[in-house]
């Protein structure tokens, strides 16, 4: 079985998990931040 | 160097979370992209799982901090009803997300990983069920804060429940020990490694991003949690 699309799928998996969580985060803060005066 | 009682003061607490966050964020993303190259282009591949241990720099991080979310959300709880700091409370609710987002990270990565290695993806083992369980435990928790909130709660109950969710951790470590599983043993230890140091290198790089690129997140979470108490605070003083 070629391991390769596995090992990838994992990185890209991970990429994108990684990637939305920071991004969901940073958006709540930066509206959160804005609500401040 | 403050004191843990001194930053659990918000105002304090944001003057050195401001700065924080973008430094542990952007340190962590360059150590990952360095350590994903490394490990996909300048490891050698395992002479039983073959390139199919790549997935190790990625894994291994993510189960770490699947458990090391909780063990973050359990002592936060425990200082909550101890000492009753506001910071506390607010740092076990941004940790809940980010931790279950790792620790359904470790689940897909590990199934991956499990495929042309074991040739399922799937095994209703000690580890592999115990780390589904801390998910759950995971979505249970950011349900009840949910509840908590919306009905005016202190934040006891959700802080019990995590203390009380920590008991799955010791399972998780030392499932591979107890029972019988396909999941390999313990790899690496505290002073040692059966993982040869040619191979292993990569991992400190990728165990210290993901976790630099996790304070980063969780510090933009509680940022964002304390912005819209201050806010609401404003509000009800207005409408007062």
């Amino acid at each position: 079985m070629n391991p390769w699309p596995f090992v990838i799928g994992a990185y890209a998996v991970t990429a994108l998990g990684a990637a939305g969580v920071a991004l969901w985060s940073w958006l709540a803060m930066r509206a959160a931040e804005r609500r401040l005066p | 160097m403050p004191s843990l009682h001194a930053l659990a003061n918000p105002a304090r607490f944001l003057k050195i979370a401001k700065p924080l966050t973008g430094a542990c964020f952007w340190a962590g993303v360059a150590l990952i992209i360095f350590a994903a190259w490394a490990g996909l282009t300048q490891t050698p591949p395992d002479y039983l799982q073959g390139e199919s241990v790549r997935i190790l720099y990625i894994h291994v991080p993510t189960a770490w901090l699947g458990m090391g979310g909780w063990s973050g959300i359990a002592i936060a709880s425990l200082s909550y009803l101890v000492w009753r700091h506001p910071l506390a409370h607010i740092a076990a609710r941004a940790i809940a997300p980010v931790g279950a987002v790792f620790a359904a990270l470790c689940l897909v990565t590990g199934s991956l990983w499990g495929r042309p290695t074991w040739g399922t993806y799937w095994q209703w083992d000690g580890r592999l069920t115990a780390m589904l369980l801390l998910f759950f435990v995971y979505l249970g928790y950011i349900a009840l804060v949910r509840a908590d909130v919306e009905r005016g709660g202190d934040g006891r109950i959700p802080a019990l429940y995590g203390i009380a969710g920590s008991v799955l951790l010791p399972i998780i470590r030392y499932s591979v020990v107890w029972w019988n599983s396909l999941h390999q043993g313990e790899s690496i230890g505290l002073t040692s490694s059966t993982i040869a140091p040619s191979m292993l290198w990569p991992l400190w790089f990728t165990l210290s991003g993901f976790t630099l690129f996790f304070a980063g997140v969780v510090l933009m979470r509680m940022r964002a949690l304390l912005a819209n108490a201050k806010a609401e605070a404003r509000m009800r003083r207005m409408a007062a």
